[in-house]
């Protein structure tokens, strides 16, 4: 009897309502969304903390052990010296508009090719220019816009200059540098964004009297637009980063003394990590500010779905 | 109501083709459609229904024939410029716009003073039954709301053509019944022109002033649903317009219409719809409904129950007729699987083709 006795109440608490306690904490994990697979991420995140995370705080704190000086002598020593401070206007004044130029030319170019039937190789034809890097599409340019280069001949032989433009180790040098290099992946982003918009949204359009440019201003504009903004912050990094081409098709010492120059100058050339660090966190922080800007705009736009409903 | 439908007679479909590569998608189509009409264009998928309707509205360019409203040639204007209002399957409603916003949009593009869009958008919501929802976008709406945005769109505009490519196939079957009588409300109260792809017969025939049944890319029959229900030109039809039993024989005699075709022993009857000679195959096409069990006799078809479903009033059978043929019939209660039943077709109700050979 005593057996009955005892087990008696621990049956009356099984029944009592379920505590929240008594589901497995696997299954509580799985209803946040954590399992086995999770763990997948991992490695991924121990890569991101090895390759990113880490040398960010390392130069980060020592970005605050100047040489010589107080804590926040790098700094201080970066925004009284003009030929420091002037590097993050020369780097915008290229990486801006080479990027706005390259997000504008985008979008035709990707309205055209979704509508081509061999979508793939003109894709292949215009991704080419990222796989060859930087380095080799400067020294091509070197070649090709340079005084004797075909550019200037085929443009002398026609008769429309008398002298050669100059086109290299100049300001412009590096932006066509850029605009070769950078284009492909705006594009291929835009591609993406144009191709997810349904197209019977445009043929709705058209049959309710809008032309071809009212269908892009009032239905795929505002539809892409917030993927631009995307692409304009990715490109622009990639652009703000300028560097092999800035000193290849540039004119390093003058007008396309870019930030990512000064950083070098700083870590090779006089030996003074910290200082390079300090230039690296500035860079950092521009970017950032632009990023946030234009994200902070997108949040204005509509985000949501590019389907015309159902089915 | 001050939405009225353009004026105009008549659209004129003439020889319309539309070929894709060696495909012929679109093959030598006429057709005239008078205003007022309920035009549903019905046929299998693949039957060129959509491409008509594209040819129409000018999202597909028609490689031969022409398309005339009244006396002029419209095939090879620009869709902006035909000015139908289409209503697209999955409805295409602009999804960064409020519903007020997408049915002001074609009155905007054609420059309408903003007082008078302020006012016909009113109306359209009105019509369709919308009030309160005018600010929400379609995202926030549900399919059936996400429809009637589609429709205010496409007839604000006063079109003198509404195109409708199977607007009701993205629909639960209880809503679909209900946007249905919509539709036919819609059209009635606006004397609208409409074209209306489908391919569900149900749908063409509770609709439709003329069903157009398209195959293959051409044209099979036109005619009221009555027309097409009771005396279907062609086998294919028939079996569009729910005629599933179909069983071969031989003719045997006609005689006022109706022909007398052996299977066998059993003698079935039904009228006769292509000219064809006695002891010719033939072909009877008989309804499930019009297929009924009935006491044993010498003429009946026997067959052996596979399995008998409960539909309400009363059952459907499935049976195995002579030759392994599948028959389904309506049968007045349950059967036991295997039980023999003796089935005989209303010759009233039945048609009959010329059969293949054999």
């Amino acid at each position: 009897m005593t057996s009955l006795d005892t087990s008696l109440p621990r049956a009356r608490n099984a029944t009592a309502p379920v505590a929240p306690e008594a589901v497995p904490l696997r299954q509580r994990l799985k209803a946040q969304g954590y399992d086995g697979i999770t763990l997948l991420a991992l490695p991924a995140a121990g890569f991101l903390v090895l390759l990113f995370v880490y040398p960010f705080l390392y130069g980060l704190f020592l970005s605050f052990k100047p040489k010589a000086g107080g804590l926040l002598a790098n700094y201080a020593r970066f925004f009284s010296d003009p030929f420091l401070y002037e590097t993050i206007g020369k780097t915008l004044w290229l990486a801006v508009p080479v990027t706005l130029l390259n997000a504008v030319l985008a979008v035709p170019v990707a309205l055209r090719v979704r509508d081509i039937r061999y979508q793939r190789v003109l894709t292949t034809i215009l991704v080419v220019p990222i796989t060859l890097g930087t380095v080799l599409v400067a020294q091509g340019l070197l070649n090709y816009l340079g005084p004797q280069g075909w550019f200037n001949r085929v443009l002398m032989t026609a008769g429309i200059i008398s002298s050669p433009v100059k086109l290299i180790h100049n300001y412009w040098g590096v932006f066509l540098s850029l605009l070769i290099t950078g284009f492909p992946f705006a594009f291929l982003l835009t591609l993406s964004y144009v191709s997810g918009i349904d197209r019977n949204l445009e043929r709705s359009a058209a049959t309710l009297g809008a032309g071809g440019w009212e269908r892009f201003r009032r239905i795929l504009l505002p539809l892409i637009l917030p993927g631009l903004a995307i692409t304009f912050c990715l490109s622009f990094v990639q652009a703000f980063a300028v560097f092999p081409s800035a000193v290849l098709l540039g004119s390093p010492a003058g007008p396309t003394r870019v930030i990512s120059i000064a950083a070098y100058q700083a870590a090779f050339e006089e030996y003074d990590y910290a200082m390079a660090s300090a230039i690296a966190m500035v860079m950092g922080a521009v970017q950032l500010l632009v990023v946030g800007l234009v994200l902070g705009a997108r949040g204005f736009l509509y985000r949501g779905s590019t389907a015309g409903g159902k089915g | 109501m001050s939405i009225h439908a353009a004026n105009f007679h008549e659209l004129r479909l003439e020889r319309l083709g539309r070929q894709f590569g060696t495909h012929n998608a679109l093959d030598d189509v006429s057709l005239t459609i008078r205003k007022g009409e309920f035009i549903a264009l019905l046929g299998p998928s693949g039957c060129g229904k959509s491409t008509t309707l594209n040819c129409i509205a000018g999202l597909l360019v028609s490689t031969s024939g022409g398309i005339w409203l009244d006396d002029k040639r419209i095939d090879r204007l620009r869709p902006e410029e035909r000015g139908f209002g289409m209503v697209f399957q999955n409805y295409a409603l602009f999804p960064h716009m409020s519903v007020r916003k997408n049915i002001a949009f074609g009155l905007q593009m054609r420059r309408v003073p903003s007082a008078e869009i302020a006012r016909r958008v009113e109306e359209a919501v009105a019509l369709v039954r919308l009030n309160g929802q005018e600010d929400k976008l379609p995202g926030q709406l549900s399919g059936g709301q996400q429809q009637r945005v589609a429709i205010a769109r496409a007839i604000v505009i006063e079109p003198p053509l509404v195109l409708m490519d199977e607007p009701l196939s993205n629909l639960d079957a209880k809503l679909r019944l209900e946007m249905r009588a919509e539709m036919r409300r819609i059209h009635n109260s606006l004397g609208a022109t409409t074209i209306y792809v489908t391919h569900d017969q149900e749908e063409a025939l509770s609709l439709a002033d003329r069903i157009v049944v398209l195959r293959d890319g051409t044209i099979r029959q036109v005619g009221t649903p009555h027309e097409l229900f009771a005396e279907p030109d062609h086998l294919d039809v028939a079996d569009f317009m729910g005629f599933r039993n179909r069983v071969e024989g031989t003719l045997v005699s006609t005689e006022g219409g109706i022909a007398e075709i052996a299977v066998g022993e059993a003698r079935l009857h039904g009228r006769l719809r292509e000219q064809i000679r006695p002891g010719a195959r033939a072909v009877v096409a008989i309804r499930p409904d019009d297929l009924i069990a009935v006491p044993a006799g010498a003429d009946t078809l026997a067959a052996s129950v596979i399995s008998s479903e409960f539909r309400g009033r009363d059952h459907v059978g499935f049976a195995q007729g002579p030759g392994g043929r599948d028959l389904v019939f309506a049968a007045p209660r349950a059967l036991a699987v295997g039980e023999t039943v003796h089935l005989q077709a209303e010759p009233d109700r039945a048609v009959v083709f010329a059969g293949a050979d054999a």
